[in-house]
């Protein structure tokens, strides 16, 4: 594996062996997009990992319209703990998972569920799959009652669910595992780049490095706050020079992104100092060579199921003002490795100690790189999985194999 | 809930820092420490969770009464201790230990010594802190294999003596490989 002299030799020979012992077991993964936000992104590079390591692993993604996708949403925004009504139609359109995917692909030893959209295919269990497990990608910490109850029906049939952190996870009859997920340091968006490829991205969206540059990368969702950088942003603009770039894209089962988009940009109308971009699905490069061309790094969300845009700056030694929400507590280690803020007015003060403390802020991005390499790695997330599948054979606390 | 809850995950909040933060060291040495700073406000009882030398108990059983007199001590002591807020409760894991053979054997303390530049942190980690906790001898695995298996007894004793909760993994393995180079020179 080319990950060797990121983590070491021994670390891949442990992730091989651990593959030896699910020898023969298929691995069918399952989600609603193939591209556009964090789930896609890491399914995109943790299923070739898998079979590279032998694993039989199959990705497949549901098909869905519109309308199931305006509900989907709705119900990822309730169970993050936004009121959305949702009527008993829109309800029963989540009964019908698959949507007319085609069923026989969707077979597997163990059936992995990537959030709500596809929980339902659970009524399948019989024909599709032996082992089930339902890895929930989102903040679930304060659901809306209505909307846990009704995915709770179908969470408690499953073997297994799977959470990024404990706050997130909730009382079940059923095995609860907490994996965080991770970035891969070989992807087009994180690998290293030349200065000039970082400048030539840089020119195509024209942005001038005459001063610091803050950024946010994140898809345009009220969730991620995007106003709420802004009004950050304009009270730090007030003293110091400095630029902000909102960077993202949208995702196919996200149909809200261009009405926000439209505000923000709406919002940003005016100040040459604001550059909003709106990039494609396959930008990896692009949002490389602008985190690395940032003074500072932002992810001002008000829910954040892990926010994978923390590690990708931390990684390439960023310093970052994350809120405090979400997985983005296990990121940032409050004064050690980053800053968290719990409004706009933190997060402008954050800002400000940054750009003024240039030193400070090389201390904390280097102790954030050295963080990810230990937790937040592809390697890491990898072997967890591993042992996931390897323990759902396995219900004891000690597992000798 | 502390003196229901399995040892699992007693050893879980103890001993998970280890192999996440432990380059860093910003952190008191259990979860339940950093809860009670964080969370409930309460430097004094954090400073004496954090103050628990985890090595000085052989068994979990042991480290779960040391937290608990400390706890209960505090208590005691309080008329009206504070609760959490909504949201900042502290949430009990358990660990589950996944244990597989790795194709490193050792047959005398010079391959011993070439193996442990070699072998990832988990299987430092394992054979020093968990399976001390585990074996019911409060001894780590190295050292029991070089007193019952050498007759290095006294290698095994400095060895075991230790405490690997004050190093690194890493400074702990260049420590170990320091102390059996010095003995096979």
């Amino acid at each position: 594996m080319d990950y060797e002299p990121l983590v070491g030799r021994s670390a891949i020979e442990e992730i091989s062996l651990l593959a030896e012992k699910l020898s023969g077991k298929v691995v069918q993964n399952i989600n609603s997009t193939r591209s556009g936000g964090g789930v896609a992104e890491v399914l995109s590079r943790m299923v070739p990992l898998l079979q590279q390591v032998g694993v039989e692993a199959q990705w497949n993604v549901i098909k869905g319209n519109q309308e199931f996708f305006q509900v989907t949403k709705k119900f990822h925004n309730a169970l993050q703990g936004k009121e959305e009504s949702i009527s008993p139609e829109e309800f029963s359109l989540l009964l019908e998972p698959s949507q007319g995917t085609v069923e026989e692909y969707l077979h597997g030893d163990i059936i992995f569920i990537h959030d709500p959209q596809p929980i339902a295919l659970i009524a399948k269990r019989r024909e599709l799959g032996e082992k089930w497990v339902w890895r929930c990608h989102i903040d679930v910490s304060n659901p809306r009652p209505e909307a846990w109850d009704f995915v709770r029906e179908f969470v408690v049939q499953y073997d297994a669910a799977v959470f990024s952190t404990a706050s997130f996870a909730q009382e079940l009859p059923i095995r609860q595992f907490l994996i965080p997920p991770s970035i891969d340091p070989l992807s087009e968006k994180n690998r290293e780049l030349s200065g000039n490829e970082i400048e030539s991205v840089l020119a195509k969206y024209g942005i001038p490095q005459d001063k610091p540059i803050i950024t946010q990368v994140s898809r345009f969702d009220h969730l991620k706050d995007p106003i709420g950088v802004i009004r950050a942003f304009e009270m730090v603009r007030g003293s110091m020079d400095c630029r902000l770039v909102l960077a993202g894209g949208t995702a196919v089962d996200d149909p809200e992104a261009d009405k926000v988009l439209a505000e923000v940009k709406e919002r940003a109308a005016g100040n040459e100092d604001i550059h909003v971009l709106s990039l494609p699905p396959e930008s990896g490069s692009e949002i490389n060579a602008l985190q690395r061309a940032s003074t500072v790094v932002l992810q001002k969300s008000l829910k954040e199921g892990f926010g994978l845009t923390v590690s990708e700056a931390l990684w390439k030694g960023k310093p970052v003002v994350a809120s405090a929400v979400g997985g983005m507590r296990l990121q940032v280690k409050n004064r050690f490795n980053g800053l968290l803020c719990h409004g706009v007015e933190g997060a402008a003060y954050a800002l400000r100690l940054l750009l003024s403390n240039p030193e400070y802020a090389r201390w904390l991005g280097e102790n954030g790189r050295e963080h990810v390499r230990r937790n937040f790695l592809i390697t890491r997330h990898l072997k967890e999985y591993l042992l996931l599948f390897l323990s759902l054979y396995h219900p004891e606390d000690i597992i000798y194999l | 809930m502390l003196r229901e809850v399995p040892d699992s995950v007693i050893y879980y909040h103890t001993h998970h820092f280890i192999e996440e933060h432990h380059y860093l060291i910003p952190e008191p040495p259990n979860d339940f420490a950093v809860w009670v700073r964080n969370t409930l406000g309460d430097e004094v009882l954090s400073e004496r969770l954090a103050s628990i030398d985890t090595f000085d108990f052989p068994t979990l059983e042991s480290l779960r009464e040391g937290i608990l007199s400390v706890m209960e001590e505090s208590l005691v002591s309080k008329r009206d201790p504070r609760d959490a807020p909504e949201g900042r409760e502290f949430h009990f894991a358990k660990s589950v230990s996944v244990i597989l053979s790795l194709p490193y054997v050792a047959y005398d303390l010079r391959e011993f010594v070439e193996v442990l530049r070699e072998v990832s942190r988990g299987c430092l980690y394992f054979h020093i802190f968990e399976s001390r906790l585990m074996n019911g001898q409060g001894m780590n695995d190295f050292s029991i294999w070089m007193r019952d298996t050498l007759g290095e007894a006294e290698l095994a004793e400095k060895i075991s003596h230790l405490d690997p909760y004050n190093y690194t993994l890493e400074g702990l393995r260049s420590l170990l490989i320091q102390i059996i180079e010095e003995r096979i020179k």
